[in-house]
């Protein structure tokens, strides 16, 4: 037997699934698609008390377009996500992050939910959901609320849920108009985390000039992390590949404490950073329509 | 909703035969099947989700069952790979895997029959780029996958001419 034991709950609605939380206080893993924690019970990293299933709650799996905006149920699976018409036509962004994620069998698990909650710094879905500026939806023991998704990436594995929240619901709000997007990382092998990884969405006004972008860097840092100085050179600038060099170089010098680990060097993850921001945002701007 | 600390009561079908198991909530899918059922043809690699050896299908859908609590399959119908043939003949896909070289040592098999069942069924007729994709989530040491490629081509092949 690979895991400790633990105790198995799976209620049928969220306030249980609240309340089993609070009855543990804090002991206890949520479990949604399994795919992050089950390894970790497997190799005894996590030793929660509980194990709380929401597979059992129904409602939580869905993709609806509400005023503009996208809402996805916190136990939608990755692959309805990569196979859903209206994520590919309202998102195509995450409909291309989401083939990005690890492989089918995974996804036929893992869940939207469960990736952001889990907070792997290398993971695509908390990247994604900086860049495009979702709300997450929580339920804890003093009701619903919001939290931004500039506000939920703590720190390595870390959120700002309370111990007995739950992640019901991530909203995004459409792209502006005139706006391209890119996603590109890179890993030793399909499908493993990525190394180092952009996301990015890129708006022209009318005339042709960048009137915004969001560069959002993943696999580099403790948490996805947003390159404001690159953001802020882009601004009002005119899309050339020499900006967008100079972008990829501002990108790099952002990520003060990058990762160093048996699969890259910190050196190399700021090399990889910079050359991928200047490829995200060329193929952004192409997708936005600059000529 | 149960809460027992020691065992939990697992009903769900295999291959279409209805299992009982008693097991306890750690207890991982895989190991249910081959300790609890005795359907030892899924087999068991990494256990922490990267091999793929121990693919199984749940309503339908490939998954790996050594990141799976035996407890979540409750109610499941699973397939693996005693599943395929029948009365002792391969199932078409066995027969391409065999004609193309596609295995040597046999032990990622069961897993790459699986994820390759899931594709085939979902989309008969798969682009290479389609089945390179399917079988990115398992490893086989022994074929340098390009034989594992071509028994993929040619079971698609099999199935497609297959009167149903």
């Amino acid at each position: 037997m690979k895991p400790a034991p633990f105790a198995y709950y799976d209620p049928s609605t969220l306030e249980e699934a609240v309340s089993l939380l609070e009855a543990q206080g804090g002991e206890a893993k949520l479990i949604a698609g399994g795919q992050s924690l089950v390894p970790l019970l497997n190799m005894r990293l996590a030793r929660p008390t509980a194990v709380i299933d929401l597979n059992r709650i129904d409602g939580l799996s869905y993709i609806r377009e509400e005023g503009g905006r996208l809402a996805i149920g916190a136990m939608t699976r990755q692959r309805e996500i990569e196979r859903s018409e209206l994520v590919q036509r309202r998102q195509p962004l995450l409909h291309a992050a989401t083939k990005l994620i690890a492989h089918p069998q995974i996804r036929n698990r893992g869940t939207i939910g469960g990736s952001l909650a889990h907070a792997d710094p290398a993971a695509e879905y908390p990247a994604l959901a900086l860049a495009l500026d979702a709300e997450l939806r929580v339920l804890g023991p003093n009701g619903q609320r919001a939290i931004a998704a500039a506000d939920f990436f703590v720190t390595y594995l870390t959120t700002a849920l309370e111990p007995s929240e739950v992640v019901t619901e991530v909203r995004l709000p459409a792209l502006p108009e005139r706006t391209g997007w890119s996603v590109l990382e890179l890993s030793r092998r399909h499908g493993d985390f990525a190394l180092a990884g952009v996301g990015t969405t890129l708006t022209l006004a009318a005339a042709g000039s960048i009137e915004d972008a969001r560069v959002v860097l993943f696999g580099v840092a403790a948490t996805p992390l947003r390159a404001t100085a690159a953001e802020a050179m882009l601004r009002g600038e005119r899309p050339t590949e020499a900006l967008f060099a100079e972008a990829g170089r501002a990108a790099a010098a952002a990520v003060e404490d990058a990762l160093s680990d048996i699969h890259a060097s910190a050196e190399y993850r700021r090399h990889l950073v910079s050359v991928l921001t200047k490829r995200a945002l060329t193929e952004a701007s192409s997708r936005a329509g600059a000529s | 909703m149960e809460s027992e600390m020691s065992t939990r009561k697992v009903r769900l079908t295999v291959n279409g035969q209805p299992y009982e198991a008693t097991v306890e909530p750690r207890t991982t899918l895989v190991d249910m099947l081959r300790i609890d059922l005795g359907l030892t043809g899924t087999h068991v690699g990494c256990e922490h989700g990267v091999c793929g050896a121990c693919t199984v299908l749940m309503d339908g859908l490939a998954v790996r069952s050594c990141i799976m609590l035996a407890v979540q399959a409750g109610g499941a119908e699973l397939r693996t790979v005693e599943g395929l043939g029948h009365n002792g003949d391969l199932h078409p896909l066995q027969e391409a895997f065999m004609d193309c070289h596609g295995l040597q040592c046999g032990f990622c098999t069961p897993g790459f029959l699986m994820s390759v069942c899931e594709l085939l069924e979902h989309s008969p007729d798969p682009s290479d780029d389609e089945i390179r994709d399917a079988l990115g989530g398992n490893i086989c040491r022994c074929t340098g996958y390009q034989s594992i490629l071509e028994s993929v081509r040619l079971a698609s092949k099999k199935l497609r001419e297959q009167p149903s």
